[in-house]
């Protein structure tokens, strides 16, 4: 089982659909529904060029926690304009949490494992990822308040 | 199964300190080479790096180093654990520096 | 130099508040080592062979009194008294304990200094030009722009976790002596058809195991466009770098394997893409922190205490001939601290000659240093009226040793006495060789030559550059010191060649003396350098002085 991280702390996971992969992708006329992918970590985000309208959801899978290919995946795929939720999933620890989320991910999931050995505060502790970013102060006007992966 | 086993000492650095250390046969960590545990078979060996590498709040990269037997004690027989042993050559920094034998 | 604003010092007090809590974690074993080291080396904190090392950047090299004396501080309070700098413009503490390391950073963020990115498989602190600001042959000063690149790569959300380490240097002058061409990025200053300044761009260059000079993937790059750019070379780094096999992990074997030319496509497809998301305000701050570097108000006055001192002390004249380098205003100079003292560690200052620079800048040199990257101390700034009283402190505080650029100024990473990757001990070495050629009084008549010292393939002593380049390897349980001749880390750059078998660690200075008497038997005469000598009449001539038996053998 896993756990769901965001800027609130732990939430059981609530996505049920399953994922299927980016070669298996259904057709462009298969009746709509929401749909989900899973990412690895070796993925080249450009191979969803032109079906990211119809993804509700894709989870870039975090093998280790010293591989950070993930983060460029996530910025890439919000950079081609994906709007839809964007998941860090495996082996991420709290340290990373932030940069996941200036990254463009909306969430992370975690195993329960890692959970019970980084509770629930040391996550919040980065909860306040938008502030002391200089990516935000080199890019944006100083009034703008989105981070700087989803202008 | 006739190979050689080269004998052994478990080595790690200390947490806290950074120090080189070395664990002895009653398991406690020393700071001192010669009062290391000398391990002479295989199998023995694997159980001490284990032993060793479960005390993760306290060690850091334990691993398995050549030594040999020597007048008081085990002696490395790398020169680099010959280094980690002593300090240092260019200032009397390290443990040449009369180290007192600090247990963690 | 730049100062900290409230986001930086904000950003900083953040940065050593997560610090101190990991630190905590690890100890109460919420990290495991395993989650723990990367987050440590991204603090600049190593464990190596004898103790924990505390790597501190000194952005692009530049410091001034205060923070000079800070280190000093932290050299004394916390560590043994001293503190070793790097060919990476960084000072190193060798024996700080975990639980004071926390302390340690906040007494560096008093000096709006950090350890950030010293370390770990993340964009290395920005290294630049030493005589920066300074030099007479400079189109801009590198600073501004380095820090801008400090900036944007702290704590850039992509790029903590890449392949492996990544290391930019930029510098302003066609004389390049930051060795941009051994770096991950290299930004070199040039001027396209209008007279506008921007960057020649260089990618995959680097040292260790697998020596390459860096190719040009933009001849002329305008400077607004610089973040974008090089974030995308980054980037496009991150997605292709191999992370199965950590020698091969480098972007110099990502644009070795794919080519240069695909490495640029890619690079320039992804920068059309990030170039929008820049939409000027990084230009606005570079013009901010320009104003920071804005040049010191320079005295002007009679020199002919200079000449005067010049005239009468051989041992100041001396220092004048080998120390001092031109300034752009003629009745300064930049001067050269050495610290490499004959017999000495190279790069390595006590707190209390940290102290006397410390002084030296604030009274002498408008508050400014520089940490060069062949490990000496610059006072850029001086005018020459003080170099006499400027030589005197030094000379007080054994640090006028009259050697840059000759035999004894040698770059020596701290090798198998300190790091935890070492296969051999290379301060030693540097010590006997300095130590032989002070005795025999012989490196004057010598000239220009570097040594270059790397106690494992890694290279951070920069052996492949060097003229003569010594790395000391591990065979068979023995020290064993392999010669390369030719090497050259300036804009003529070339990875030197290997000369032959490898020395024992009691042959290896007997052989730089054979090596240094073959050169002085052929050079045309006094005025040609080793490695112009080298150049003309190539290797065959020097390896037969440095293996005089295998030449009879093949003769008889
Ligand atoms: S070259 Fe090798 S021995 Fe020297 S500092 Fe670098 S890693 Fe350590």
């Amino acid at each position: 089982m896993s756990v769901i991280v965001t800027d609130t702390g732990f939430q059981p996971d609530d996505w049920t659909g399953g994922y299927v992969s980016p070669e298996d992708l259904p057709p462009d006329d298969a009746p709509p529904s929401p749909l989900a992918v899973a990412l690895p970590s070796d993925a080249h985000p450009e191979a969803l060029a032109g079906q990211l309208d119809r993804i509700a959801m894709i989870r870039v899978d975090f093998p280790g926690p010293a591989d950070g290919r993930g983060f460029t995946i996530a910025r890439r795929l919000r950079l081609m304009g994906f709007r839809g939720r964007l998941r860090a999933g495996g082996h991420v620890i709290a340290d990373q949490y932030a940069m996941a989320c200036r990254a463009g991910f909306d969430e992370v999931e975690i195993p329960d494992a890692l959970a019970a050995r980084q509770p629930e505060d040391q996550w919040l502790f980065r909860a306040n990822w938008r502030d002391h970013d200089y990516q935000a102060r080199l890019r944006l006007d100083p009034d703008a308040t989105t981070p700087y992966t989803q202008r | 199964m006739s190979r050689q086993f080269t004998p052994k000492v478990v080595t790690a650095n200390a947490l806290i300190e950074g120090d080189v250390i070395y664990l002895t046969a009653d398991d406690r960590w020393t700071r001192h080479h010669h009062e290391a545990e000398l391990i002479e078979d295989h199998a023995h060996a694997q159980l001490r790096l284990l032993f060793a590498e479960r005390q993760k709040s306290t060690v850091v990269g334990a691993y398995l180093a050549d030594a040999r037997r020597g007048r008081d004690g085990p002696e490395p027989v790398h020169f680099r654990e010959t280094f980690r042993a002593v300090g240092p050559s260019n200032y009397p920094h390290g443990k040449q520096a009369g180290l007192i034998d600090v247990q963690i | 130099m730049y100062r900290y604003d409230d986001f930086d010092a904000a950003f900083i007090r953040a940065r050593n508040a997560q610090f101190r809590a990991q630190v905590e974690r690890r100890i109460d074993g919420s990290l495991t080592e395993d989650e723990f080291k990367p987050l440590r080396l991204m603090n600049g904190l190593y464990l190596q062979l004898h103790a924990y090392m505390l790597r501190v950047a000194i952005p692009y090299g530049t410091l001034n009194g205060a923070r000079m004396r800070q280190l000093a501080y932290i050299a004394e309070r916390w560590d043994k008294g001293y503190g070793h700098f790097t060919t990476r413009q960084n000072i190193q503490f060798n024996w700080p304990k975990l639980r004071d390391v926390p302390d340690m950073l906040d007494a560096l963020a008093e000096v709006e200094m950090h350890a950030i990115q010293t370390s770990g498989n993340t964009i290395r602190n920005v290294t630049a030009d030493h005589f920066a600001g300074a030099a007479a042959d400079e189109i801009e000063d590198p600073r501004p722009v380095a820090e801008l690149l400090r900036q944007w790569s702290t704590d850039h959300p992509e790029f903590q976790f890449l392949p492996r380490k990544f290391k930019i240097a930029v510098t302003g002058s066609p004389n390049d002596r930051a060795v941009t061409k051994a770096h991950d990025i290299g930004l070199r200053m040039v001027r396209d058809a209008a007279g506008a300044p921007g960057f020649e761009v260089i990618v995959g260059g680097g040292l260790g195991r697998t020596p390459m000079i860096g190719k040009v993937i933009r001849d002329f790059l305008p400077k607004a466009d610089l973040l974008p750019y090089v974030e995308a070379i980054v980037s496009v780094y991150n997605l292709l770098g191999r992370r199965d096999n950590k020698y091969k992990a480098r972007i110099k074997i990502t644009v070795h394997e794919h080519g240069a030319e695909k490495i640029r496509a890619l690079v320039e497809e992804r920068f059309a893409q990030l170039r929008p998301q820049f939409s000027g305000v990084d230009q606005a701050r570079l013009a901010g922190i320009e104003a920071h570097f804005a040049p010191p108000d320079f005295v002007s006055g009679p020199t002919d205490a200079y000449a005067t001192e010049r005239d009468t002390n051989p041992a100041f004249r001396s220092w004048s001939d080998t120390n001092l380098a031109p300034h752009r205003n003629p009745d300064y100079a930049i001067a050269t601290i050495s610290l490499k003292a004959h017999g000495g560690t190279p790069g390595d200052a006590t707190a209390e000659q940290m102290r006397v620079m410390a002084d030296l800048a604030e009274r002498y040199a408008h508050d400014e240093l520089r940490i060069s990257h062949e490990q000496n101390v610059v006072l850029p700034h001086v005018h020459k009226s003080d170099l006499p009283a400027v030589y005197a402190a030094l000379a007080k505080a054994g640090l006028a040793t009259a050697n840059i650029g000759l035999i004894s100024d040698i770059i020596a990473c701290p090798g198998m006495d300190y790091c935890a990757l070492a296969t051999a001990r290379s301060i030693p070495v540097a010590q006997e060789i300095a130590t032989r050629f002070g005795e025999l009084r012989t490196e004057h008549d010598i000239g220009p030559l570097k040594i270059k010292i790397s106690g494992c393939i890694n290279a951070c002593g920069h052996h492949h550059v060097g003229h003569i380049g010594i790395l000391g390897l591990d065979r068979a349980g023995v020290e064993n010191y392999q010669i390369t001749l030719g090497g050259d880390g300036t804009e003529t750059a070339a990875i030197g060649e290997r000369a032959g078998p490898g020395f024992a660690y009691d042959e290896i200075t007997p052989a730089i003396e054979r090596l240094i008497t073959g050169y002085l038997d052929l050079r045309s005469g006094p005025e040609e350098t080793f490695i112009e000598t080298y150049r003309r009449l190539g290797a065959a001539p020097f390896k037969a002085a440095l293996y005089p038996e295998s030449t009879r053998r093949n003769a008889a």
